[in-house]
């Protein structure tokens, strides 16, 4: 029992993790119906950027959980305004056309800045230790060990996620992005400005992917510029399992994937990454529109 | 002579063998340029056979690498493994290496099967999910196989795919796709691409149609699958990657979808393209993705979208022919469009 709690608790972490990338493919579906293959990649982006503020601003010294977490923003606010780059420059023109040829973009995006990051001089191809955030404790609770950077991460995460769940239902730019997910052309009539909430949801996508990789990072502090890859698919399907285009349905599928994962890695550690597919395979012949997914009606 | 000349392809196509073994047999293009030239070859197979599921049918089928590893697992399971070729007389080699090949073409398309039975009946982008399901389930069970080298690859497979096999065979791909899409069977697809309901109406048994198109697809990649085996011999997992799939989506992307024309060019400059730049080293690939994205805003068609080389000679999809070998054939106006052409004037 006391195992199953642990693996639980590692599972958590790690769903959280999965669950904040997981939301910005499903809000980047939801509104311009894309799967926005880089999105991986602003994680990666992420956790180099607050890797370059630790380093150069701290040099590596130990750095309280305030400041920690003022970096943290600093550096998904960066990559936010990377991500609306990234749209306005590679997706925006292509809006209009097949979904396919966005997602193909989408790759070009991913290999360029994959490889544009590992050429880089400052970067380059070897993995970088990520510094300690914070000081880190561990303590016992009835046999289950905890550290107060599990228990943080996983508290953040879900800080996070009820933030922008009350964005998206009671602010005014939440509401837009709902009306523009719901009927792009009859929103625009309605005065939306399509342009804006397209660019705000980069923002806010691009921004807790970097988050995401900011907690990754300091759970396995290793940084590699292809990263994100692996973990932009993983949190892609978090996002198809709990139904893409639904917020909730993207966290419900990351704490499933992620607790699935550790469940399967604490039996087989090679079977992993195979069986998050066989399970995201399963769903969907059950369900095909995903947990919390509503069906869409085929119109002619 | 005038049938010659009405079909200069089965002179151009020996001669371009012919130059290519001469190049090799010289020494004018050494191991490392003919490993190029093949690789372009097994590229140009898996970039056809993507074609018929995302260019004609409209499918998106986004884990090809699944099905090229299941062919090259198979057959050089059966030619490394199960049987020891090496001691062998070289024509036994070959039949043994051919029929291997149908082999692992064959367990693809099961596969191609078992995958798209229960999700093409759906609509939507599920092909799209479960096939990168399926290449990323296939590798991690390839992963924990220890009959097959597991994660440390499998190695030691005898070198059978000649340039004249692969040669041979991206022609026979060429032309299996020219005639599948030139049939019924490659209309129905395209009608099924340009609009699912109208050929639901019009009666078309959609389900069918594209498991069959997919099914045909598998096949292809099994087989180019196990000629990149025999060809590189040695498999890694890792190899067969998401990666892998992404790179022949590109290829299909860039050089037009849904043109086999398109296929074969693009799937030829982008495996020699990386190869010329790797003199820039890392920033080849910077260069690649930049090119990629930009071929996507400014051509969306792709270099050769909507055209097909004159000597494929298709008649579907209101494709332009063009380019070498239309020189010798004069189009003749038929009467009634140069009446026509009279009345406007």
């Amino acid at each position: 029992m006391a195992t199953f709690v642990q693996l639980l608790v590692y599972g958590l972490q790690l769903g959280s993790i999965y669950a904040l990338l997981a939301i910005g493919y499903t809000m980047v579906f939801g509104i311009i119906r894309m799967i926005n293959m880089a999105h991986g990649d602003f994680l990666m982006m992420g956790s180099y950027a607050v890797f370059f503020i630790v380093s150069l601003l701290f040099a590596d010294l130990m750095i309280g959980p305030a400041v920690a977490l003022l970096v943290i923003l600093i550096g998904s606010a960066i990559t936010g305004l990377i991500g609306v780059g990234v749209e306005r420059i590679a997706y925006k023109p292509l809006r209009s056309r097949p979904k396919i040829s966005s997602m193909i973009a989408a790759i070009g995006v991913s290999i360029f800045t994959q490889n544009f990051f590992r050429s880089l001089p400052f970067i380059g191809p070897n993995p970088r230790t990520f510094p300690k955030l914070m000081e880190d404790t561990l303590f016992f609770i009835g046999g289950i060990q905890l550290s107060m950077m599990r228990l943080v991460i996983i508290a953040l995460s879900i800080v996070i996620m009820a933030l922008l769940y009350l964005v998206v239902m009671k602010t005014k730019i939440g509401m837009q992005m709902r009306t523009v997910s719901c009927d792009k052309d009859a929103s625009s009539l309605m005065g939306v400005n399509i342009n804006r909430v397209i660019s705000v949801t980069f923002f806010i996508g691009a921004a807790l992917a970097a988050i995401s990789g900011a907690f990754y990072a300091s759970s396995y502090p290793i940084l590699l510029v292809t990263m994100g890859a692996t973990l932009g698919n993983k949190a892609f399907i978090a996002a198809v399992v709990g139904g893409i285009g639904d917020i909730r349905g993207a966290v419900l599928g990351g704490f499933i994937m992620g607790v699935v994962e550790i469940m399967i890695s604490a039996v087989y550690s090679e079977l992993a990454y195979g069986f998050s597919f066989v399970v995201l395979v399963i769903i969907l012949l059950l369900k095909p529109e995903g947990l919390l997914g509503k069906p869409m009606i085929e119109k002619v | 002579m005038k049938w010659i000349r009405r079909n200069p392809e089965v002179v151009f196509i020996p001669l371009l063998y012919v130059a290519l073994y001469i190049a090799q047999r010289t020494g004018f293009f050494n191991n490392y340029i003919m490993q190029i030239v093949m690789l372009a070859c097994i590229n140009i197979c898996m970039t056809l056979s993507l074609n018929l599921v995302n260019g004609i049918t409209g499918q998106s089928s986004i884990g090809h690498a699944g099905f090229m590893s299941v062919g090259a697992y198979t057959s050089a399971l059966i030619t490394t493994i199960m049987l020891d070729v090496s001691c062998m007389s070289p024509f036994m080699q070959l039949v043994i290496f051919l029929l291997a090949t149908v082999f692992g073409g064959v367990c693809a398309a099961i596969c191609g099967y078992l995958v798209g039975m229960p999700t093409l009946r759906l609509r939507g982008d599920y092909l799209a999910i479960v096939t990168l399901g399926f290449g990323e389930v296939i590798r991690s069970i390839i992963r924990i196989a220890d009959v097959v080298g597991g994660a440390r690859g499998l190695t030691g497979i005898p070198k059978l795919a000649s340039l004249f096999w692969i040669f041979a065979f991206v022609i026979l791909t060429i032309y299996a796709c020219r005639n599948f899409i030139d049939s019924s069977y490659g209309r129905a697809c395209m009608a099924i691409r340009d609009n699912e309901i109208a050929a639901d109406t019009m009666g078309i048994n959609i389900s069918r149609y594209k498991i069959i198109a997919f099914v045909l697809s598998a096949f292809i990649a099994g087989v180019s699958g196990s000629m990149y085996a025999h060809m590189i011999r040695y498999l890694h997992p890792d190899v067969f990657s998401y990666a892998k799939s992404t790179d022949f989506l590109v290829y299909l992307y860039a050089g037009g979808v849904g043109s086999i024309s398109g296929s074969v060019i693009g799937a030829t400059i982008l495996t020699v393209l990386p190869e010329m730049l790797r003199a820039i080293a890392n920033w080849r690939l910077v260069i690649y993705g930049i090119l990629l994205v930009l071929i996507i805003l400014f051509r969306q068609e792709g270099i050769f979208g909507g055209k097909e080389f004159a000597f494929l000679k298709m008649k579907t999809g209101g494709i332009q022919n063009i380019g070498f070998f239309k020189f010798r054939r004069k189009l003749k106006k038929s009467p009634e469009t140069s009446a026509q052409e009279e009345v406007i004037q």
